[in-house]
């Protein structure tokens, strides 16, 4: 009976050929729906920070550096490749593309940083306040992310220091 | 150079040990993907491991979390000299989504010094392959760090502090481009 069972998968095992890819020597098609690395358009970016936003592992990172230029970060270090940039982009600015080759030896290679020329109200200073969904989301004035550390504040009073407030990591280590 | 020390030492046989230091088994399950014979790693030699005093690669998956912390340091002390750490995952590359979290330390090159990054969330079993194809010296990178910026400004930028009155009217004193 086991003879014969081994017999069954020895067929099985011959009916089914060769199976591996051959990968790296060829591309491999991704399925249509894929998300991949998010690509963003500066032509088309208005920079309301939605992506920024409303991105759960909050590696979007804005900064008003002066009066008319904001500076929106994508680190893509975290990013869970979700979409949900893409889908609250008002100018469908943010694509995400099928790229999924990401692999490097440098963390810094997948990150993209965008100049943005921003016209503001000549009274206040501000940024226009536009009667649409964008306005529910929390953007008041100006952004100040931690561009240095990488980390994104929410507001701009608050600040979120360099070391970690519970530092017990290093008699743990040592 | 690693891609010299990486050819030299290693040749065609890296033997990994994949450590997860509180990741969520995605990456895991995608990890034992690329030894499937679908995509048969073993075609670079790759074999997979279960003590990390035989690796010659650590694969880390999941951040850097206070509760493996110390395993995780002492996995990596064990392995023997020449050694590669790759971090898988958005998690070990960059935090995750919870990097600010109480429990968590960080990216896994908090703790490691991290030779290969591969991102995504999980990645995909190619992506795997060809992050170990580019450690290999097979493939070259496609990545490259993309940066948009304004040359130039097309309105004046203000300071208050050139601001001066002259006859009840605000004159700039001086306007420049930035």
């Amino acid at each position: 009976m086991s003879m014969l069972s081994k017999l069954k998968e020895a067929i099985v095992g011959l009916k089914a050929g060769r199976v591996t890819l051959s990968y790296p020597a060829q591309p491999q098609p991704v399925p249509t729906k894929f998300r991949g690395r998010p690509l963003f358009d500066a032509a088309k970016c208005i920079g309301c920070a939605g992506c920024a936003n409303n991105c759960p592992a909050r590696e979007i990172l804005v900064i008003d550096i002066c009066q008319e230029i904001r500076v929106l970060k994508y680190l893509g270090r975290r990013c869970a490749y979700c979409g949900r940039c893409a889908d609250v982009c008002p100018e469908k600015a943010i694509t995400m593309s099928q790229e999924f080759e990401n692999a490097t030896n440098n963390i810094n290679d997948i990150e993209q940083k965008l100049d943005l020329f921003m016209s503001t109200c000549q009274r206040c200073g501000r940024c226009f306040k536009e009667p649409s969904p964008l306005e529910q989301l929390k953007l008041k004035g100006y952004r100040f992310d931690d561009l240095k550390n990488d980390r994104w504040i929410f507001r701009s009073q608050s600040h979120i220091g360099n070391e970690p407030e519970v530092d017990d990591v290093k008699i743990e280590m040592d | 150079m690693l891609k010299d020390l990486c050819k030299k030492m290693f040749g065609r046989s890296l033997w990994v040990y994949h450590a997860n230091s509180g990741g969520c088994n995605g990456c895991d399950i995608e990890v034992l993907n690329v030894l499937t014979p679908y995509y048969d790693a073993e075609r670079f030699g790759i074999k997979l491991v279960g003590s990390p005093r035989h690796a010659d690669v650590m694969l880390c998956q999941g951040p850097a979390m206070r509760s493996t912390a110390k395993a995780l340091k002492r996995a990596y002390d064990a392995m023997p000299a020449p050694k590669l750490v790759f971090a898988i995952g958005s998690c070990a590359c960059g935090g995750g989504m919870w990097h600010d979290s109480y429990s968590v330390i960080g990216p896994v090159e908090k703790l490691l010094p991290v030779n290969f990054y591969i991102p995504g969330c999980p990645p995909r079993p190619e992506a795997i392959i060809y992050g170990v194809a580019v450690a290999l010296g097979l493939v070259e990178k496609k990545t490259a760090p993309v940066q948009f910026k304004q040359l130039e400004y097309p309105i004046p930028r203000y300071h208050p502090s050139d601001l001066h009155v002259q006859n009840d009217m605000v004159v700039y004193e001086k306007v420049e481009k930035v």
